[in-house]
């Protein structure tokens, strides 16, 4: 019989610490679906997504039943639909956003991912077209994911995507003001963007997957936060072996999810997601852990360093227990979906300048920020290309979803509800990169070698 | 045969070992192995039952023991063996 301290462990991570399955993402290629006619084009995405995913939350809820383990989310990640799109109109695009939510609706997923373009070496018109209506189609819709690449540590950094990106979302938030500025939770914005990341807003099914395929988020900032607490006072070697093994049995209880889901959907296993994603509830944030480790608030000095050695240790922990790990795979720093980065935030302790650093040594970026509403475009194109100046130079992924509150000051609070949480108004520097944004063009692929 | 592990976790509660058997007789769990132990006050039974017979659904067996262990103030999990399997060996 299973040892009786393994059986308790696990039921304590579950009902104690949070522990759960963030997501079972079902990567659905449209590539079959293009056509020349508008409505022709949306009929067959809508038939494929309900077709395939038709189980997905049915087979999602049982696993969860058979295992005791909660699976919060189930969800759709599609072709970037600029590749599949390249004969819609700017309206056209509006209307497959529609589709898309209402066959997420039809399915009861959570979020679908995908209304994407990869734009880091230059833009099509249709990629034009699409980006053009980002703010309309998120606003129209409730369940429908954004994210535009920007970036690539080959390519370089498409300048002129990022200005654009700068009036998209303040447009977002515009259009969303009545609605926490919506939109742009749903709106990212990426360099070196993976192509099987299983989580929201930044997924979608990537040029090189298959028809369809399963990839699974693991979640457990909650359990690594207890072992780190009930290890009392060991040196960082070991406390770096503690967090590598909690990570390992997480993770493996993610490589078990993604294989009986893709077992049961009949679909191929694609990747686990090593993320350690956070939620606004007590016991489940990353920010705790850090904490846990010796600072005495998130955001200090020392902040960085810890976090390093925590998003290794995930990843050394992680990677034996998955046959196959991918997607963005480190621990995730959202400011208004982790209940310690909300009070460091709220406190003052962190700030945006620390959180970039964060940013250099874990996934993803700077995420679910909340600056004020009255930020100017170039500030935020400057925030950008800062967060994603990161990731080329490292070769690593990083991202921005920033929310400029229409309306809001610093120190007010935005409420996006669920998962997403709240957020405090960060301070941000108004000093002005306008000058540098509007030359536009392309910042050349970094040199590797030389380092330093 | 596919097993599951029943956990009952909370304060002693005379009776509870013959209500979960008799439960999973009803529903033909034949049961494999039993564990428990008291301390102090509190109690921890764990129980390995074969699930392949079941004469209802799993959700619904997990379910209905979780009422049970409701309506004596104890928590009880029901699941499949293999996520302590997978968890806990190489």
């Amino acid at each position: 019989m299973i040892n009786t301290a393994d059986i308790l462990e696990t039921i304590g991570m579950i009902r104690e610490e949070n522990l759960d399955i963030r997501t079972i993402t079902m990567g659905i290629s449209l590539f079959d679906c293009v056509s020349d006619d508008e409505a022709r084009l949306c009929q067959k995405v809508y038939d494929k997504i309900t077709r395939c995913a038709e189980h997905l939350v049915e087979i999602g809820e049982d696993i969860s039943k058979d295992y005791g383990i909660p699976i919060v989310n189930k969800r759709v990640s599609i072709t970037p639909v600029s590749l599949i799109g390249g004969a819609l109109t700017p309206d056209g695009y509006i209307r497959l956003a529609q589709t898309l939510d209402r066959a997420a609706e039809t399915v009861g997923i959570n979020f679908i991912g995908g209304y994407s373009a990869l734009v880091h070496k230059g833009m099509t018109s249709s990629e034009r077209n699409l980006i053009s209506v980002i703010p309309e189609a998120l606003a129209s819709t409730k369940l429908v994911c954004s994210s535009v690449n920007v970036a690539t540590t080959k390519a370089g950094i498409n300048m002129d995507a990022i200005k654009l990106m700068g009036s998209t979302i303040k447009r977002a938030a515009y259009l969303t003001r009545d609605d926490s500025c919506m939109a742009c939770a749903k709106l990212v914005v990426f360099a070196n963007v993976p192509e099987d990341n299983p989580f929201m807003a930044g997924a979608f099914c990537g040029v090189g997957e298959p028809d369809c395929a399963i990839n699974v988020g693991v979640s457990g900032p909650g359990a690594v936060a207890s072992a780190i607490k009930r290890a009392g006072n060991c040196d960082l070697s070991t406390l770096s072996d503690i967090i590598k093994k909690t990570a390992f049995k997480i993770t493996r209880v993610g490589q078990l999810v993604a294989s009986e889901a893709a077992s049961r959907l009949g679909v191929p296993f694609g990747i686990v997601d090593l993320s350690l994603a956070p939620t606004p509830a007590i016991g489940d944030s990353v920010a705790r852990i850090l904490e846990n480790m010796g600072l005495e608030t998130c955001g200090g000095c020392g902040t960085t360093a810890a976090l390093a050695m925590l998003n290794d240790a995930v990843k050394k922990g992680g990677v034996m227990a998955s046959s196959h790990v991918g997607g963005l795979s480190g621990a995730f720093i959202p400011v208004s979906e982790d209940e310690g980065m909300i009070a460091a935030a709220a406190s003052g302790a962190l700030t945006l300048e620390r959180l970039e650093a964060m940013t250099s040594v874990c996934s993803v970026g700077i995420d679910m920020v909340v600056v004020p509403g009255d930020t100017d475009e170039a500030v935020i194109c400057g925030l950008i290309a800062d967060e994603i100046s990161i990731g080329v130079a490292n070769t690593k992924t990083t991202a921005v979803r920033v929310i400029p509150a229409y309306g809001k000051k610093e120190g007010d609070y935005v409420n996006f509800g669920g998962l997403l949480g709240s957020a405090p108004v960060m301070k941000i520097s108004n000093l002005s990169p306008v000058a540098f944004i509007a030359r536009g063009g392309r910042v050349p692929a970094p040199i590797h070698s030389l380092k330093n | 045969m596919k097993k599951a592990v029943i956990t009952v976790t909370g304060k002693d509660s005379v009776g509870i070992i013959a209500k979960v058997s008799t439960f999973c007789t009803e529903k033909n769990a034949n049961i494999v192995d039993i564990t428990q132990s008291v301390m102090s006050e509190y109690f921890a039974m764990i129980m390995l039952v074969e699930i392949g017979s079941l004469n209802v659904k799993f959700a619904d067996f997990a379910d209905e023991l979780e009422e049970i262990g409701k309506a004596r103030g104890l928590v009880i999990s029901t699941m499949h063996e293999d996520i302590f399997n997978t968890m806990h060996h190489i």
